[in-house]
């Protein structure tokens, strides 16, 4: 009887999230898969040729992955830098900490929109550009006629709000790595760029390759702030399933670019686990 | 030229007081020992002479020198880090070659070099395995390796053999003081274990909560402790400590009057060494009731009180003593260290 009731237990306490991961998880997931190879209820590739002979296809995929490109390097710099700046801090580290980390308590559509009330045409940037006299009349960042600056004011947005993911798992694992590591390779002579990419960088490449599958997988995912500064002027993958689902209700076509995205996400992570490989045996 | 001096460093971490004006010289090729127990400051000291911590007073100069607010590196110095601190990501022949390929030294060097240290150090077999794998003492000695591998003019150690069993800790210590020597490299040792100390040293510096109890070398500190604590601290049985009552300027010692230093009045405390002593008459020599008798080998280790005093002595392992007996001892005359029994402090010390 007691023996009964132990194995049982922890399959009873797992079970709520199971089922609750499999009904509002797994299920969509098939039938989202499903809905993308299917036609009228039979397998059918109509939906995949559909959305890759669309106009706005191959714009969306470039201009997704050339935000990631853009987007990710910056943010792991950004945060390494951050990160390592704040290990050297004694007091109010913490309120460092902190106030780096607000921008992650903001919704994407909040931060997107924040940017849009600095960079819009009314907004404070050209507010403080014509007031040093830096322009004559208020400046379009915006449109579809400056894509170069939508491009960058997008991607400067993106790093402002998910930079501090990244430096918090990033400082989670340079608080791994014993001080005395660095100090002995100070001892034998190690300058401060030799000792962050000889010790530390080698170190934390646990929380490194964390940091980077995490806002890779976020980067293709990128649209909030996409719509909410540039509306359609921008197409990216998750925008185009938007509109394929909202604006032409063929959600077929919107399944389909739902699973390139997993697909793209899912070898990205795959790139990641190779390329940044860890190896146990050479952790602490 | 490397020598070291030491002058009135002082260390506080918050409101507590590390270091209370530490002044030490150690000569250039000497190896000095630092022997105390835990938490009087030997790490902090190694550190701030490392350069990984700041002095919050007091000055450091190696080689004659000043090398306060010198990063660690521009320090000429080695060290074997209390926690070993190997790099866990890099095989154990990288490890011991850091230091030569910080300095850029050529490959011939570096291997020469690291097969050098390594084969004194017996852990050659490991050499291209990663350190995760390795036990305690094997880490250790690749730490140590480490540091003897760039030759350093001045080596810090903390605690290098702790991790070791007995007998390789032996093998090492001998070795480690043949290969020091050579090189006449000027060493601070960092020790728990006083036979390490004494064995390895020109001399020790013994400290105790913050402060150098007493310098020098390890025959001086043995027999003429400065303080009670460092006569407790060294030797093994510690030495003994029994107030006796004075008159007249001399106290009793079976049926001998011993003169003591003048400055006492009522009471002294007489530190002695149990293998000062030798067998005597009860009638003649100073009793002492023996409760344990351990037959050692190579000494008769007894347990007893003088005076109802717990004390240990020790007699050659042919003498026949039995539990219960009371015998009485002899003491060497010219051997005995006399402390004030208030401040703890030697009496008679030649340095005063
Ligand atoms: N960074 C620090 N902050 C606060 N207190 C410290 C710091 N480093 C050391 N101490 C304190 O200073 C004292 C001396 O420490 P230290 O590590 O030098 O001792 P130790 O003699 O090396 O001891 P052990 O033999 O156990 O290694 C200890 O009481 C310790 O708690
Ligand atoms: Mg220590």
């Amino acid at each position: 009887m007691q023996n009964i009731k132990k194995t049982w237990i922890p399959y009873l306490l797992i079970a709520p999230s199971v089922i609750f991961l499999a009904l509002l998880f797994l299920l969509p997931l098939i039938q989202t898969i499903w809905l993308a190879v299917s036609e009228g209820g039979a397998p059918s590739l109509a939906n995949l040729r559909t959305m890759a002979g669309d106009l706005n296809f191959r714009l969306a995929i470039r201009n997704t992955f050339l935000l990631a490109l853009a987007v990710v390097p910056v943010q792991i710099v950004i945060a390494l830098a951050m990160g390592s700046m704040v290990a050297k801090v004694d007091g109010g580290r913490e309120t460092i900490l902190w106030v780096w980390t607000i921008p992650l308590g903001i919704s994407d559509l909040a931060a997107g929109l924040l940017w849009l009330s600095i960079l819009q045409n009314s907004g404070y940037l050209n507010s403080l550009l014509f007031s040093f006299g830096l322009i004559e009349r208020q400046a379009n960042w915006l449109s579809y006629q400056t894509p170069i600056a939508l491009f960058f004011a997008i991607a400067v947005a993106e790093i402002w709000r998910g930079t501090a993911i990244v430096m918090v798992i990033i400082v989670a694992g340079l608080n791994q790595v014993p001080k005395e590591f660095r100090e002995a390779a100070e001892v034998f002579g190690a300058g401060p760029w030799t000792r962050f990419f000889r010790i530390t960088l080698p170190l934390i490449k646990p929380a490194l390759q964390s940091a980077l599958i995490l806002r890779t997988v976020l980067a293709f995912e990128v649209f909030a702030v996409v719509y909410a500064l540039g509306g359609t002027n921008m197409p990216v993958l998750v925008g185009e399933a938007y509109t394929w689902q909202n604006q032409n209700q063929n959600y077929g076509v919107a399944a389909a670019y739902a699973v390139l995205i997993m697909v793209i996400s899912l070898a990205a992570t795959l790139v990641y686990l190779k390329a940044v490989r860890v190896d146990p045996e050479r952790l602490p | 030229m490397a020598n070291i001096v030491i002058d009135k460093i002082k260390k506080t971490f918050g409101s507590f007081e590390a270091l209370k004006e530490i002044s030490l010289e150690v000569g250039d090729g000497e190896f000095v020992s630092l022997l105390g127990p835990s938490g009087c400051g030997k790490t902090t000291l190694l550190r701030i002479i490392a350069g990984l911590e700041t002095e919050t007073s007091g000055q450091i100069l190696i080689g004659g020198t000043p090398v306060n607010g010198l990063a660690p590196k521009d320090r000429g110095l080695a060290m074997v880090f209390q926690n070993y601190a190997v790099f866990p990501h890099m095989t154990v022949f990288e490890n011991v070659a850091f230091g030569l390929r910080m300095k850029k030294a050529d490959q011939n060097r570096v291997k020469s070099q690291v097969d050098k240290a390594a084969a004194l150090l017996h852990i050659e077999p490991y050499l291209d395995r990663y350190p995760n794998k390795l036990s305690g003492g094997q880490r250790q000695r690749v730490a140590v390796a480490r540091a003897l591998a760039v030759e350093p003019k001045v080596l810090l150690m903390d605690e290098p053999l702790s991790n070791l069993d007995a007998l390789l800790r032996l093998e090492m210590r001998t070795e480690l003081k043949a290969v020091l020597q050579a090189s006449g490299t000027t060493t601070i040792y960092v020790t728990h274990d006083q036979t390490e100390a004494m064995g390895l040293s020109d001399r020790i510096a013994v400290m105790y909560d913050g402060r150098i109890e007493q310098i020098g070398a390890p025959v001086d500190i043995y027999s003429h402790p400065a303080s009670r604590f460092v006569g407790g601290f060294m030797g093994s049985p510690p030495m003994n400590f029994i107030r006796l009552p004075v008159t007249n300027g001399t106290v009793k010692l079976g049926n001998m009057n011993h003169a003591v230093p003048a400055s006492v009045e009522r009471e002294i405390v007489l530190g002695l060494r149990g293998e000062n002593v030798s067998l005597a008459p009860l009638a003649e020599g100073l009793r002492l009731d023996v409760r344990v008798a351990e037959p050692m080998g190579s000494h008769l280790l007894l347990t007893g009180t003088i005076a109802n005093q717990p004390v240990r002595v020790i007699l050659p392992p042919g003498e026949s003593v039995k539990a219960g007996e009371a015998i009485g001892l002899k003491l060497a005359a010219d051997r005995l260290t006399w402390l004030s029994p208030e401040t703890g402090l030697a009496l008679n010390h030649p340095s005063r």
